[in-house]
């Protein structure tokens, strides 16, 4: 095989890994006002913290896979990264400004003990998971379907090119998708209400998005498939539906395994359609970048397989590592319930 | 103003920014792994509640560095795609590692240190922040040599078909002799920065008369360490900054000259003096009044003290002559700003031997066991914990742009290496967006640091913090 078509797979498995992983605690954050809503059941501050503790030592480590499809596209095709990130300028302004406040909400909402404080927190983070998950479906969309491109790679479209209808259907898509894959992990990883609840609104959320998202994968390949791709689609479908009825029958470890597969499919479906191109123009396809055109030389491939080949296995032992550390379900008798700010400080389980 | 001023604006305003909170990162990332090993080794409750003290404090400025630098990555594509395009068979290899490498490591190694408080065993626990010291280390070794190639470009070949530069030899690009001194230089004045952290607000808690009696000793040993690291740290910085002079003198000859301001070449005999402070006309081509030290600047450049020192002017002419016939090279002045050049090198030096002197000053007070409340110390405080961070700053500003008009010295110029088709309306948006944002992210930041260095190190309760020892189902000791 081609290096180049060795590290367009390697940048298709780095962007699956972002999705999949990421996906979970952006549908996490955008349930914060549905799941994290008090009753008597448990209130809505011990709720969002179960919440929050379910992804706390994960989302870090999840949205590195970013930065690395990010850097793997710069090393591997300069061309792609130049074009599509200069081109997709003001969405990907946007997914860093929604990526920062959320990181931020985080990390301090629990910091100062404030109402009114922890509320802005409480947006950040519903909108830092809301808009990057719907501006990556619309990016995604617009990348497999071609945009305009002239000689020069350089993208001619403007902003409002990019949100056409297919696109923001993408959008909605990504967003159905990973709210059903957040409110399974949900159902996995806590205990008590919450469980039951994400259980339940995963199986609701789900089927509305199994719905849209055949239709818009339809659309998709019917213009770029290939008998490959097709199948990546269908088996998508398949695992989602199957991860419902997972979720009916009340196992939630498969159910979640169900989502985690059926995004996987879903993104290697995109890329499927998208090769041998990387961006395919809209204009001429004369102008498409491909894996061939937009490839960095053997020599800077070949090092980067090397690194590639050494060193994904030690991430992936160590993050299992965390997620094997971090397996127990958490429920609201883990949050230290004295004042937030005081516990935080004193650090001591005794106090609560 | 157009696209190409207000990108490097931006460039030059999130960076900095992000810089902020790196070397605080990398220095402080060390300093609270020595704490934590040192009560795992002595089971002085000391260590552990100044551990978790500044651990804390560590958490809240790790966001930051995080969250400003996935836009840095981002940057490159979007600014300067041009750039991109040209150097990015070479620079974004570098980059990809250090995710690789590093990112993954300080990331997940950090959320089971916040996490695993009494969930993982106590070694292991400790073991975790000195894999977030390495992974910072990492980090920056692999940052540094992709902008080391941008500051002296090495294992490259100008490929005139494709029209940009192809990589031939990846070792030599690691281990760029620019490289190599600037990421000790870089690493040991992240230390310092680290150090002067700790050492400002474990001064402030000596000085402070509310702070009680018998909390004292565990501050002053507190500030100790800081201070020793600032200074170890700052000898560090000297002796590689010394050494980092001559290689520039060699490979960029045009910013030494511009760090002295010097527009006539002095020949070899004569030894260039270094000024130390100038009063020059307002245009800078002339000099009014000035305090200097004869011969320095040919020692700093050349390592004797008659070498010969190039001027700005020949320089200047002569890369006139040398690159003007290529369109990515072609410039009519290649001179970098040179008050700004010449400001930035002294402050970078000043404010660093400022530090280091306040921190010799508390070593000694804190050595001798002397009272500490007088305002001097306050200010003092204050003054430790800018002066060397603030020194970073014009380190690279200095280093950035003592480089200009180059983006890769000798290959391409700034001009041509921003996005064609970004518009000036979308760079200022994003420009004042970011601005506005890092603004109020920096006020946050600061209310956060201020909120718990009142707060002072957590009681110690006695309980174990080893897993073995605890019940099954604790609640997190850690949360967000
Ligand atoms: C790997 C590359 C790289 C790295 C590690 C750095 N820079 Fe840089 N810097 C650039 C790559 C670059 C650049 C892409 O080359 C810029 C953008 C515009 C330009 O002229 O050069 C630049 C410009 C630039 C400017 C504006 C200069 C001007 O346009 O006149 C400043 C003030 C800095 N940088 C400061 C920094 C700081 C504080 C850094 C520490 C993190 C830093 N740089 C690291
Ligand atoms: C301009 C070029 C730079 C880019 C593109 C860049 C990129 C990044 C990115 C993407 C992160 C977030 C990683 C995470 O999620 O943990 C980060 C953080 C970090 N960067 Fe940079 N960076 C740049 C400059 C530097 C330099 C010059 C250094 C060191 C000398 C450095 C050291 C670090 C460190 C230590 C972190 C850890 C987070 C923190 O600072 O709190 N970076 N950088
Ligand atoms: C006598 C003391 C010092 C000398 C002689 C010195 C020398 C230098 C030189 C020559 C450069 C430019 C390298 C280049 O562009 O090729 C530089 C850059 C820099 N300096 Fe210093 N320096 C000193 C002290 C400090 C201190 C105290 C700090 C911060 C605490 C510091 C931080 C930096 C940084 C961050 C850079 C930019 C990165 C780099 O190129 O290494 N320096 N220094």
């Amino acid at each position: 095989m081609e290096l180049s078509t060795i590290w367009f797979i390697l940048i298709a498995v780095l962007w699956i890994g972002y999705f999949v992983l990421e996906g979970f605690d952006f549908g996490v954050g955008a349930l914060f006002p549905v799941l994290g809503r008090g009753d008597e059941k448990l209130d809505g501050e011990t709720r969002k913290r179960v919440m929050l503790s379910t992804i706390g030592p994960f989302w870090d480590g999840n949205e590195v896979w970013l930065i690395t499809a990010g850097g793997a596209m710069f090393a591997a095709f300069p061309h792609w990264y130049a074009t599509l990130f200069s081109g997709f300028y003001m969405p990907l302004f946007v997914i860093l400004v929604a990526l920062i406040v959320r990181a931020l909400g985080f990390d301090y909402r629990g910091k100062v003990d404030s109402d009114v404080w922890r509320r802005r927190w409480n947006w950040c983070i519903f909108l830092g998971s809301v808009v990057p998950s719907v501006l990556w479906g619309v990016a995604f969309t617009n990348i497999v379907m071609g945009v305009p491109i002239d000689a020069d790679m350089e993208y001619t479209g403007g902003f409002f090119n990019l949100l056409n209808p297919l696109a923001l259907l993408g959008g909605i898509v990504f967003l159905g998708v990973f709210v059903t894959h957040g409110a399974m992990f949900l159902a996995l990883k806590t205990d008590g209400p919450i469980r039951h609840e994400a259980r339940a609104l995963a199986v609701r959320v789900g089927g509305v998005s199994a719905v849209l998202a055949v239709v818009w994968l339809a659309a998709i390949h019917l213009d770029t498939g290939t008998a490959l791709s097709w199948s990546a689609a269908g088996l998508a479908a398949v695992a989602l539906l199957g991860s419902l009825a997972m979720a009916r029958k009340g196992s939630e470890g498969w159910a979640f395994t169900g989502t985690f597969v059926a995004i996987a499919l879903t993104v290697a479906s995109l890329f499927l359609a998208l090769f041998p191109d990387v961006m395919p123009s809209s204009t001429d396809p004369a102008f498409n970048l491909t894996v061939t055109n937009a490839a960095s030389t053997d020599y800077t491939l070949t090092i980067m397989t090397w690194v590639a080949v050494l060193f994904v296995p030690i991430v992936l032992l160590y993050t299992s590592f965390t997620y094997w550390t971090f397996r127990k379900r958490v429920s609201g008798h883990h949050i230290p319930q004295a004042d937030t700010a005081e516990d935080l400080s004193v650090g001591s389980p005794g106090q609560s | 103003m157009e696209a190409l001023e207000l990108a490097r604006w931006q460039f030059g305003i999130t960076t900095v920014y992000h810089y902020f909170f790196v070397p605080i990162t990398i220095g402080l990332s060390l300093l609270v792994a020595i704490l934590q090993t040192a009560w795992m080794r002595t089971r002085n409750p000391e260590w552990l509640r100044l551990a978790k003290f500044f651990g804390k404090l560590f958490t809240i400025n790790f966001a930051l560095g995080l969250v400003t630098g996935i836009v840095q990555e981002f940057q490159f594509g979007m600014n300067w795609s041009d750039y991109s395009r040209f150097v990015g068979d070479i620079f974004g290899a570098p980059l990809a590692i250090e995710a690789l490498l590093a990112f993954f490591l300080e990331s997940t190694f950090l959320g089971l240190w916040i996490f695993g408080w009494g969930r993982i065993p106590e070694k292991l626990h400790a073991a975790c922040m000195w894999v977030i010291h390495i992974g910072t280390v990492l980090s920056a070794y692999f940052i540094l040599a992709a902008n080391s190639f941008m500051q002296h470009p090495v294992g490259y070949f100008n490929n005139p078909e494709t029209g940009r530069a192809e990589l031939i030899d990846f070792w030599a690009v690691l281990t760029n002799p620019v490289q190599l001194v600037t990421f000790p230089h870089v690493l040991t004045a992240a230390w310092m920065t680290g150090g002067g952290f700790m050492l400002a607000i474990a001064l402030w808690h000596v000085w402070r008369s509310r702070t009680p009696k018998s909390e004292q000793p565990m501050y002053r040993k507190a500030a100790a360490i800081g201070a020793i690291a600032v200074l170890l740290g700052g000898l560090g910085t000297i002796v590689t900054g010394d050494i980092q002079g001559k290689i520039m003198t060699e490979v960029q000859p045009m910013k030494m000259a511009a760090a002295e301001g010097l527009y006539d070449s002095v020949p070899e005999g004569e030894g260039a003096p270094f000024s130390i402070i100038t009063v020059g006309t307002l245009d800078g081509t002339e000099e009014v009044w000035a305090v200097t030290v004869p011969k320095l600047l040919s020692y700093l450049s050349t390592g004797t003290f008659d070498g010969a020192v190039e001027g700005i002017n020949d320089l200047n002419a002569e890369y006139q002559l040398t690159y003007s016939g290529e369109e990515l090279t072609a410039m009519d002045d290649y001179r970098p700003i040179i008050p700004v050049t010449y400001w930035t090198f002294r402050l970078m030096m000043g404010f660093g031997f400022a530090a280091m002197v306040i921190a010799a000053l508390a070593l000694l007070w804190l050595w001798k066991g002397k009272e500490m409340n007088h305002r001097f110390w306050y200010w003092s405080a204050i003054g430790v914990m800018f002066l060397p961070l603030i020194a970073n700053s014009w380190g690279w500003i200095f280093t950035e742009m003592g480089r200009q008009p180059w983006l890769v010295f000798g290959l391409m110029t700034t001009q041509t290496g921003v996005s064609p088709g970004t518009t000036t309306a979308e760079v200022f948006t994003t420009m004042a967006l970011f601005t506005l944002l890092y603004g109020v992210l920096a006020v946050i930041e600061v209310g956060l640091i201020i909120k718990y260095t009142r707060e002072g190190a957590p009681e110690y309760d006695g309980e174990s913090l080893d897993p073995d020892d605890r019940a099954e189902d604790q609640p997190f000791v850690f949360t967000y």
